[in-house]
């Protein structure tokens, strides 16, 4: 073949695609148009791995119709965040949503498959296999799926999310501070947890490995 | 277990729905009156914890596997995307949930369905065949054989014989002037579809249904219980959303539970002679208020999928 003009043919592929859809790998790591739009890869890690100590959330392999309502429902203040509002507000519809499709196609983690069938261990375990049906609260598994690792657009996963994430979210739903869910179906549910099963229930999500739960 | 059928016989038994013009099952002796489940008003079942360590204790925890994840557990007789538990909630315990503490008391027991005295073994093949949309495991197998288990271990100290309080998913009464399916399609999808689909098509996880099929060919067939209007609004009033038990209004309960039952499901594995209006005259004419061989927007619901 003539090899000279594929790199060619490669520039052109590449410029006409960008004419019509924002860049998602340089939306990711350098940042958006309108610079208030700052970098994604800042707080979510090169890979969208997250940043568990600072708690900002793993985004790889998340539902994009998922990630696409959260950035929505920052730019429209439905999910208040002070970091997160003026960053989603700069970004355009475009770059929304290229780098929500982009982080979608990246790999979840691996986690060994837990569901109801398994016997439970700890109060963490508990909620996420069993609920407490004494006070109407499903088993977490029944919505976010087998091992948390969620379900469909509306159920993200739960596994591979750092507990610092994971509690400071249930703690917001808990005294209202987040309200973007589906019907308050997490609300409802929130509002009935103690503070230590918002502790022990994210400690147990985010300790799962491909080698089961953390002990 | 009698998983599904279960529930929705004994669901079907209670609801005098229609008032006076609906001949209901053999669900009559059922309770159904509401109450808080976690009501200490109700028989508890003893906790996992206490399972003992031993082969009876796996037997029951086999028993336990069928009940909460019955298609990978036992996968011969299952013919959809249905678990027994989720019908019957918190893993067959939750009162007011069609509990298995409060239905393998209740055994052998007369039962119009098939007009003979049932064992607990027959009622459990029954949901299979029904519920389940499969086959009736051997009544000597070891399906049978766990499933009992797990129905007489969540049954410890509960009284033989004595109707328990918490059996039945609580009737709910028919609104006024019947049930409306455009309203109940509205329900369905301010608050139903975000988790079993915008189609009843339920959702998954891998292979494995999370939220179940409401209708459709991977749901329960139309001789299971819940294909009766009365008993589906009585669940779904009870339990949900889930988490949010009790807090749809009757009026959108019925809608809802009619909007979902005036979908095809699977044939009724009692069809006679291929017709659908003899099944109907013998199996549903005086089975609660279903759709079975009805009209529904020109078309004959009951053909089966």
């Amino acid at each position: 073949m003539n090899v000279p003009l594929w790199p060619l043919a490669g520039l052109f592929l590449a410029i006409s695609v960008s004419a019509h859809a924002a860049d998602a790998a340089a939306v990711y790591s350098k940042g958006g148009t309108n610079p208030a739009a700052m970098a994604c890869a800042t707080c979510h890690g090169a890979e969208g791995e997250g940043m568990a100590a600072a708690g900002f959330p793993r985004l790889a392999g998340l539902s994009a119709n998922y990630m696409r309502k959260q950035l929505a429902d920052f730019a429209s203040g439905a999910r208040a965040n002070p970091i997160m509002q003026p960053i989603a507000a700069a970004l355009s519809h475009e770059e929304a949503d290229a780098v929500s499709t982009m982080l979608a196609d990246k790999p979840q983690p691996q986690v060994e498959r837990i569901d109801r069938t398994a016997l439970v261990d700890g109060p963490g375990e508990s909620l996420a296999l069993s609920g407490a049906w004494d006070r109407n609260i499903p088993e977490c598994v029944a919505c976010h799926g087998p091992s948390g690792t969620g379900v469909g657009d509306a159920f993200p996963p739960l596994a591979g999310q750092s507990a610092q994430y994971l509690s400071s979210q249930l703690t917001a739903w808990r005294q209202g501070t987040r309200k973007n869910d589906p019907n308050d179906l997490m609300g409802q549910i929130a509002r009935s947890l103690t503070e230590d099963e918002v502790t022990a229930v994210s400690t147990y999500f985010a300790g799962l490995t491909d080698k089961g739960a953390a002990k | 277990m009698k998983t599904h059928t279960t529930a929705l016989l004994l669901m079907s038994l209670g609801f005098p729905v229609l008032a006076d013009d609906i001949a209901m099952e053999d669900q009559s002796q059922i309770l159904t009156g509401a109450g808080d489940p976690a009501s200490s008003k109700y028989f508890q079942p003893p906790k996992e914890s206490e399972l003992p360590d031993n082969t009876y204790g796996q037997l029951v925890q086999q028993g336990r596997a069928i009940f909460v994840d019955t298609k990978t557990h036992a996968p011969d007789y299952v013919g959809n995307g249905l678990a027994c538990a989720n019908c019957h909630l918190e893993q067959g315990r939750k009162a007011n949930s069609a509990p298995l503490w409060a239905a393998y008391t209740m055994y052998p027991a007369y039962r119009k369905k098939n007009d003979k005295v049932n064992s607990y073994a027959e009622r459990l093949q029954g949901c299979f065949q029904f519920s389940m949309n499969g086959k009736a495991p051997e009544a000597d197998g070891p399906v049978i054989a766990a499933l009992s288990a797990y129905s007489y271990w969540l049954a410890t100290g509960a009284p033989t014989g004595q109707e328990l309080s918490g059996r039945a998913y609580p009737e709910v009464p028919q609104p006024e002037g019947g049930y409306d399916l455009a309203k109940g399609e509205q329900v369905y999808d301010a608050q139903c579809a975000v988790c079993h689909g915008p189609n009843g098509e339920g959702q998954k996880s891998g292979d494995l249904y999370v939220f179940p099929p409401l209708w459709g060919a991977d749901s329960f067939n139309w001789g299971a219980g819940m294909h009766r209007i009365n008993t589906a609004a009585a669940f779904i009033k009870e339990n949900m959303p889930l988490g949010k038990g009790g807090t749809l209004p009757d009026e959108d309960a019925w809608n809802v539970a009619a909007f979902m039952n005036s979908h095809e499901r699977p044939q009724d594995p009692r069809l006679i002679d291929g017709s659908v209006e003899k099944t109907r005259d013998k199996y549903h004419a005086n089975d609660g208020v279903n759709l079975y061989g009805e009209i529904v927007n020109g078309k004959m619901l009951g053909k089966g999928i």
